[in-house]
C-alpha cells in the first residue's frame, strides 16, 4: 500500500486536539476515594513518631495508614530490577518506615472523600522526626566520614562497575603526543513530562479483582512488579492499564510507590482511589536523570588520531535504587564510549553511590547523552589543543563504512553506518566553511560568536534477552505484535510497546497495512492495557519500532503465509505458485492475476472454515514474540551556531543542523518531531536545566518557578536533515529515533559556548550554562571585547 | 461553606455550589466533568490549563471558581463546532503540532488568543506569545509551524461557513 515511508497524519490526534484523551487523572468514578501522601520534609532523619489522630478526626478522611501499616497489610519492597555482579540494594518500601532519605520520602498516606480534604488532613499528621547528617555528592559520599545512607551498605557505594582493556589503555597514554585531561560534572536533571504521574485502582471484593490504571510507559511490567514483589495479587487478578500518558522520558519506566499504594488502599477500604502528583510532588519523587561526577583522560597522536580514553565516573543513585537505576551508568554509558572512532585503548570504571537524594534513572538518552557529553567535549578540547579543525578531527577517527558490522573494544557490534557521509551532509546542510568565516568577522568585531560540533553514537533498541540478561536485568527485552484478523477483514493490532506520543497507533498501523496490503483505515492498534494486550515490555531505548514493529512483522507474515494456504486450497493451485500482492491486499496464481482471493474473503473463509486445507486451524489471528539479533546504533552530526552577550553572558542560539541517520523511517513526519523534541530538551541541559540540591538536601528547584525548562522563543528554526543506512538486524532495518536528537545536542551547544569562549581562554564550564555562569567566568578573565587570537590553525 | 456560582461553559449554563477555594480548573474538570483542560503544574508556569474568559485567554489553575461566576468560558472542547475542527485544531492535526497531547488544549487555546491579537502574526510572534505554555515533547517547532499555517487555514474555513449561513 506504501504507507512506509511517508508523512501519513497521526490517526490518535482528534482525541488529542479536542480535549477527548483519556489520561489517568481523567478518571472520575462513583465512591471514589482521593490520596494526599506525607512526605519527609528532611533529606535524612530518623522517624520517632508519627501522630495521625488530628488528620483522622477531620471530617471527610476516611483513613491514614503509615508504612508499618502497609508493611503489615502484606506489601512487599520494591525491587531493582537491573542487578550488575555483586551489587548490594538498599530496602526500599512504598512508604518508608524506619527514617526518610530524601526529601520526599513518603511516610503516611491520607485517604479521603476529596482531594483538598485529603490536602489538608495531610498537614495535620505530626511526625516526630530526628534529622541526621545528609550526603548529596555524588562522589564525597563514598568518603570513610560521610553518613550512610542505608545502614547496611557501606561507604555508601551500591556496586562498582568497569570494561575495557587496561593494558591497551595504559599503552596508549605511554605513547601518547598528547593528552587532554577534563574534570565534568554532568548535572542532574527534572525529567518533568507534563503530564504528572497519576495512579488510580478498584478492587472488586466480590470476584477479588483488581485494576490499576497508571501513567506508565510499560503497564505489563508494573503488573508483573506489582503482583510478584509489591502487592501480591496473582496476574491473573490483576489487570493493569496505561492509557493516554502525557509523555514519559524515561521516567514513566519505572515502578513508583504511590502505584503499590494507591492499590492496597483501594482494596482496604474497598472503594476506588485516586492519586494524582501535583507538580511539586513529582519533583521530589520522579526518578531523575544524569548527575554524574567524572574524571576523564584522551590520549592522542600529534595529527590528531585519538588513541585513548581513561574514564572514572562517580553516578548518584539517589536515596534508593530505581527499577533500572544500575543499568544506566553501565551497560548505557561505559559501553558507549568509543562513540563513532576507532581507537581502541578505552578503560571505563564506575561507582554507584548512594545519597540523601530523589533516584536517578533513565531519562532521556540515559547513560548516552553523558557518554557523549564527555567524549565529545574531550574531542574538541583536543582538536583546540592541536590546532586542527573539530569537525577534520572527528573525520579522521571515524570509523569506515565499509568496517560494519564494527566491533568496538567496550563489547557493541555496531550494526551500519556511514559517518563521513553524515558529516558531509551536515557540514553541507550548515555550510559549516562560511560559518567559520563569518564567525571569524564577528570575532574580528568583538562578538562572541560560537560554533559547537558532535557526532554522537546511541546503542538503541534493547536489547537481545540474553545479552540483557548477562548484563543484570531480571527480564528479558523482547517485544510482542498480536495481528487479529477480523471475519470482515478488518484488523486489529495488540502490540506490548507502548506510546505515550510517539504516536505508534499510526506507525504500527503503517507497517501492518503495508505487510498485509489493508488500507490504515480498517487497522486499530490497541496497547497499554494488560487485560486486552499479551506481555510485553513497553516503551524506552528508542526500542518500538526496531522490537515492537519486528514483532508485527513478524505475525503479519503468519498471516500472509495462512491466507497463501487458503487461496492456493480453493483457487485450487500449489502453494508456491501463489503470489501475495501486498499492493492491491490479494493473493493470485502466478503468471494469472485474475485467478485471486482477495484479502477480506479470505479473511472470512478463514472464520466460516467451510472450505480450508484439511489441518489448517480456522480463524485468523497471529502473535509473536520478537527477540532482537543485536542494539541498533543511529548516528547523528550537529552543528550549532550560538552568541554570547558579553554584558550579561545569556547565550542565544542561532542556527541548528542535525543530520541523524535513524536507518529506515516509517514516518518522516514523526521522525523528525521526535528529533525536534528530542534536541530541545537537550539544548535544556546545555543551557538551563539543573536539579540543584542545597547542602542540607533540600531541591532548591523543586517546581516550575525555578526549575528553568525550555520554552518556544528560546530556539531558532531547526534546519534538519537524515542519511539513512538501514539495520541489517531488524526486517524494516529502523534504528531508534527517539533519543538521537537529546544525546546528540547538549554537547553540541556546550561545545559552541566553549567556543565562543575560547578567546578568552575559558577551557570548560559545567553545564547548564547560564548567564550568570558565562558572565562570571568572563568577569575573571577580564575584557572580553578587546580579545582576539588565532583560532584552529586559520585556513 | 460553599457558595452558589453560575458559569456558562462551552455554550451550556452550569450552575453548582462549591467551595469558595476550589480552583477554577477543578470546577471544570471535577464538577463538570470537562477533563480536556490539564494541570501540568502547581505554580501556573505550563499553560496546560488554559481557557477562554470572556474571551480572554486565562489560567484556570490561577482563578477561583466563584470568580467565574457569571462568566463566558471556552475549553478545548467548546472550539470544534457541529462537527467541524477549529481551524487551529485543524492546523495542529496537519501540521504535527502534538506529542503526547498533553500541553495540547492549552496550546490550541493560547494560540486563538495569538492570532486573534495579531492578523498577521509570523513565527517569531508566535514563539514570543507561547511564553507561558510549556511542551516537553516537541521542541516547540511544529506548534509554531501549527499556529502561523492556522492563519491560512482560518479564512477559507470561515468563508465556506458563511456561505451556508452559519458564520
Amino acid at each position: 500500500m506504501g504507507y512506509v515511508g511517508s508523512s501519513v497524519k497521526r490517526v490518535e490526534d482528534p482525541r488529542f486536539i479536542q480535549g477527548k484523551a483519556s489520561y489517568v487523572g481523567n478518571i472520575i468514578m462513583p465512591g471514589m476515594v482521593h490520596l494526599a501522601i506525607k512526605r519527609s520534609p528532611y533529606a535524612h532523619a530518623k522517624i520517632k513518631k508519627i501522630n495521625t489522630k488530628k488528620a483522622k478526626a477531620l471530617p471527610g478522611v476516611v483513613a491514614v495508614f503509615t508504612g508499618q501499616d502497609l508493611l503489615d497489610g502484606g506489601c512487599g519492597p520494591l525491587p531493582c530490577g537491573w542487578n550488575v555482579p555483586d551489587i548490594k540494594t538498599p530496602t526500599r518500601y512504598a512508604l518508608t518506615v524506619d527514617k526518610a532519605r530524601h526529601v520526599g520520602d513518603g511516610v503516611a498516606v491520607v485517604v479521603a472523600e476529596d482531594p483538598y480534604i485529603a490536602a489538608d488532613a495531610v498537614e495535620l499528621i505530626d511526625v516526630s522526626y530526628q534529622p541526621l547528617d545528609v550526603v548529596i555528592d555524588a562522589r564525597k559520599t563514598t568518603e570513610l566520614e560521610a553518613p550512610l545512607v542505608h545502614d547496611d551498605i557501606s561507604e555508601n557505594t551500591s556496586y562498582e562497575w568497569a570494561l575495557g582493556d587496561k593494558a591497551v589503555c595504559d599503552k596508549a597514554f605511554e605513547e601518547a603526543d598528547h593528552i587532554v585531561e577534563l574534570d565534568l560534572t554532568n548535572q542532574r536533571l527534572i525529567p518533568n513530562a507534563m503530564e504528572p504521574r497519576a495512579c488510580v485502582a478498584q478492587w472488586t471484593d466480590t470476584t477479588e479483582e483488581m485494576i490499576v490504571w497508571t501513567a506508565s510507559q510499560n503497564p505489563q511490567l508494573i503488573r508483573l512488579l506489582l503482583s510478584a514483589y509489591t502487592l501480591l495479587i496473582p496476574e491473573h487478578r490483576l489487570r493493569v492499564i496505561s492509557p493516554d500518558v502525557g509523555g514519559g522520558f524515561g521516567s514513566k519506566i519505572f515502578h513508583y510507590p504511590e502505584e503499590v499504594i494507591t492499590p492496597w488502599v483501594s482494596r482496604a477500604v474497598n472503594r476506588p482511589a485516586k492519586w494524582v502528583a501535583t507538580r511539586s510532588e513529582a519533583s521530589i519523587t520522579d526518578s531523575q536523570g544524569r548527575d554524574h561526577i567524572t574524571v576523564a583522560r584522551m590520549a592522542l597522536k600529534k595529527d590528531g588520531e585519538i588513541t585513548g580514553l581513561h574514564v572514572s565516573t562517580w553516578a548518584n543513585m539517589g536515596a534508593y535504587l530505581s527499577t533500572l537505576a544500575p543499568l544506566i551508568p553501565t551497560a548505557l554509558y561505559i559501553t558507549l564510549l568509543a562513540g563513532l572512532y576507532r581507537m581502541k585503548g578505552i578503560w571505563g570504571e564506575m561507582w554507584g553511590t548512594l545519597t540523601n537524594t530523589v533516584p536517578v534513572d533513565a531519562y532521556r538518552g540515559a547513560g548516552r547523552p553523558e557518554a557523549s557529553y564527555l567524549l565529545e567535549r574531550l574531542v574538541d578540547i583536543a582538536a583546540h589543543e592541536l590546532s586542527i579543525d573539530p569537525v577534520e578531527i572527528r573525520v579522521k577517527n571515524f570509523i569506515g563504512k565499509d568496517e560494519f558490522p564494527y566491533q568496538t573494544p567496550l563489547a557493541f557490534e555496531y550494526d551500519s553506518g556511514d559517518y563521513h557521509a553524515l558529516f558531509e551532509k551536515a557540514t553541507s546542510l550548515a555550510d559549516y566553511a562560511k560559518m567559520r568565516t563569518d564567525q571569524t568577522d564577528a570575532r574580528d568585531n568583538g562578538r562572541l560568536v560560537g560554533i559547537g560540533i558532535s557526532g554522537c553514537i546511541e546503542a538503541s533498541g534493547p536489547a537481545p534477552s540474553a545479552v540483557a540478561g548477562s548484563l543484570g536485568f531480571a527480564l528479558g527485552l523482547w517485544e510482542s505484535g498480536v495481528v487479529r484478523v477480523h471475519p470482515t477483514g478488518k484488523v486489529t493490532v495488540l502490540t506490548g510497546s507502548h506510546s505515550h506520543g510517539q504516536g505508534h497507533e499510526t506507525t504500527f498501523a503503517q507497517i501492518v497495512a503495508d505487510e498485509l496490503g489493508v488500507p490504515m483505515t480498517d487497522i486499530e492498534v490497541v496497547h497499554g492495557d494488560s487485560g486486552r494486550i499479551p506481555f510485553g515490555m513497553g516503551t524506552y531505548g528508542s526500542r518500538s519500532a526496531s522490537v515492537g514493529g519486528s514483532a508485527l512483522v513478524k505475525s503479519a507474515e503468519k498471516i500472509r503465509a495462512k491466507l497463501i494456504k487458503i487461496a492456493a486450497h480453493q483457487l485450487e493451485a500449489a502453494e508456491e505458485d501463489m503470489v501475495y500482492d501486498r499492493a492491491e491486499g490479494k493473493v493470485y496464481v502466478k503468471g494469472s492475476p485474475d485467478k485471486s482471493k482477495p484479502f477480506a474473503e479470505l479473511a472470512f473463509a478463514s472464520y466460516t472454515a467451510h472450505n480450508l486445507p484439511e489441518g489448517l486451524d480456522p480463524g485468523l489471528e497471529e502473535i509473536s514474540f520478537y527477540d532482537p539479533a543485536n542494539f541498533t546504533f543511529p548516528n547523528s552530526a550537529h552543528i550549532v551556531q550560538i552568541e554570547i552577550d558579553p554584558e550579561t553572558g545569556e547565550v542565544e542560539l542561532q542556527r541548528y543542523v542535525a543530520v541523524d541517520d535513524v536507518g529506515n523511517v516509517i514516518n518522516p513526519m514523526i521522525v523528525e518531531g521526535q528529533i525536534q523534541g528530542g534536541i530541545a530538551q537537550g539544548v535544556g541541559q546545555a543551557l538551563w536545566e539543573q536539579g540543584v540540591y542545597d547542602e542540607s538536601g533540600q531541591l532548591l528547584t523543586g517546581s516550575l518557578m525555578e526549575y528553568a525548562l525550555p520554552r518556544a522563543a528560546s530556539f531558532p528554526k531547526f534546519e534538519i536533515g537524515r542519511i539513512e543506512t538501514p539495520s541489517p538486524h531488524n526486517p524494516l532495518g529502523v534504528k531508534g529515533a527517539g533519543e538521537m536528537g537529546t544525546i546528540a545536542s547538549t554537547v553540541a551547544v556546550a561545545n559552541a559556548v566553549m567556543d565562543a569562549l575560547a578567546p578568552l581562554n575559558i577551557r570548560h564550564l559545567d553545564m547548564p550554562l547560564t548567564p550568570d555562569k558565562i558572565w562570571s567566568a568572563m568577569q575573571k578573565v577580564g575584557e572580553a571585547k578587546t580579545a582576539k587570537v588565532e583560532y584552529f590553525g586559520g585556513e | 461553606m460553599t457558595m452558589p456560582v453560575s458559569i456558562t461553559v462551552n455554550g451550556t449554563e452550569t450552575s453548582h455550589e462549591v467551595e469558595p477555594r476550589l480552583l477554577l480548573v477543578h470546577y471544570l474538570r471535577d464538577v463538570i466533568g470537562l477533563t480536556g483542560t490539564n494541570v501540568g503544574c502547581d505554580t501556573s508556569q505550563c499553560g496546560s490549563c488554559t481557557v477562554l474568559i470572556d474571551g480572554l485567554a486565562v489560567k484556570s489553575c490561577t482563578v477561583l471558581a466563584v470568580q467565574g461566576d457569571g462568566s463566558d468560558i471556552t475549553t478545548i472542547e467548546g472550539l470544534a463546532k457541529n462537527g467541524e475542527l477549529h481551524p487551529i485544531q485543524q492546523a495542529f492535526w496537519d501540521n504535527h503540532g502534538l506529542q503526547c497531547g498533553f500541553c495540547t488544549p492549552g496550546m490550541i487555546i493560547t494560540a486563538t488568543e495569538i492570532l486573534k491579537k495579531n492578523k498577521k502574526a509570523t513565527e517569531q510572534d508566535v514563539r514570543h506569545g507561547l511564553e507561558g505554555n510549556i511542551c516537553r515533547c516537541t521542541g516547540y517547532e511544529n506548534i509554531v509551524k501549527s499556529i502561523v499555517a492556522a492563519q491560512s487555514v482560518a479564512p477559507a474555513k470561515k468563508a465556506g461557513k458563511a456561505k451556508k449561513g452559519t458564520a
